[in-house]
């Protein structure tokens, strides 16, 4: 029996799932790995329930138990990866534009390219609403470390979107084919 | 390229939040996705195994 004064956190895990599959989805970039990254988190968050402190946010907990899967296998396949440019190769072939007004998937295109490491960050504290005190915990790094992989990150989405040069953010295809190409490159390593 | 004089400053803020908003729709993008039924019948599994003793074996 749990302390009464919290309901059972096994209740909350199928209301927390939304946001997870969000986070693991713009982390993994590909929604099958997405749900399999998901039904790893479910399955550790279930058998190591006693570890959560129901006093502490459920969904930073199951994030966290999230993103270190995610980095365990990452490490595990990154060979495979590099060698058929992985879960990537499959969002990036999609052509951008018929022309016109395709900006949230030219942004997409951007991010994609990101390592996960800043897809993460962004995602965390510029979507999802986590104070960068809660990503540090949650990624295991101090808050400066959070502020400025953040910023970097922010930058390297500017430059693949060209924005530094005060053009409109999507006004041409460029961004997206040069994403392509530095996301080529960076799979080098 | 450092570009860092202060008349940059509110064209830095602009990309700012260009970015911050399209994160944010790439997040709810992913939100809106649909949710398969896999979770929910893993949650009644697990559920259904906790509640005829915590023994694990299939």
């Amino acid at each position: 029996m749990t302390a009464s004064a919290y309901p059972d956190p096994r209740d909350r895990l199928a209301g927390a799932i939304p946001k997870l599959r969000a986070f693991a989805i713009s982390l993994a970039r590909d929604v099958s790995r997405a749900d399999d990254l998901v039904q790893d988190t479910i399955l550790k968050a279930w058998s190591n329930i006693e570890k959560f402190d129901p006093a502490t946010n459920l969904d930073a907990w199951l994030f966290t138990i999230l993103r270190n899967t995610f980095y365990s296998s990452l490490r595990k396949t990154r060979r495979e990866v590099q060698d058929s440019d992985g879960f990537h190769a499959a969002s990036l072939s999609v052509k951008p534009a018929h022309d016109g007004r395709l900006a949230l998937q030219e942004f997409q295109k951007a991010f994609d390219a990101l390592s996960p490491e800043h897809r993460e960050v962004l995602i965390l504290v510029g979507a999802s609403g986590f104070s960068c005190e809660e990503a540090a915990g949650m990624m295991g790094v101090a808050i400066g470390t959070v502020k400025s992989r953040a910023s970097r990150a922010r930058k390297r989405l500017a430059e693949l979107l060209h924005l530094e040069d005060g053009e409109d953010m999507f006004s041409g295809t460029d961004g997206a084919t040069q994403a392509v190409v530095l996301r080529s490159a960076k799979v080098g390593f | 390229m450092r570009n860092d004089k202060d008349e940059d400053a509110p064209k830095r803020q602009a990309i700012r939040e260009q970015i911050d908003e399209n994160l944010k729709r790439v997040y709810a993008a992913a939100l809106n996705e649909e949710l398969p039924d896999r979770f929910r019948d893993l949650l009644a599994q697990l559920k259904a195994k906790g509640e005829s003793g915590s023994d694990g074996a299939e």
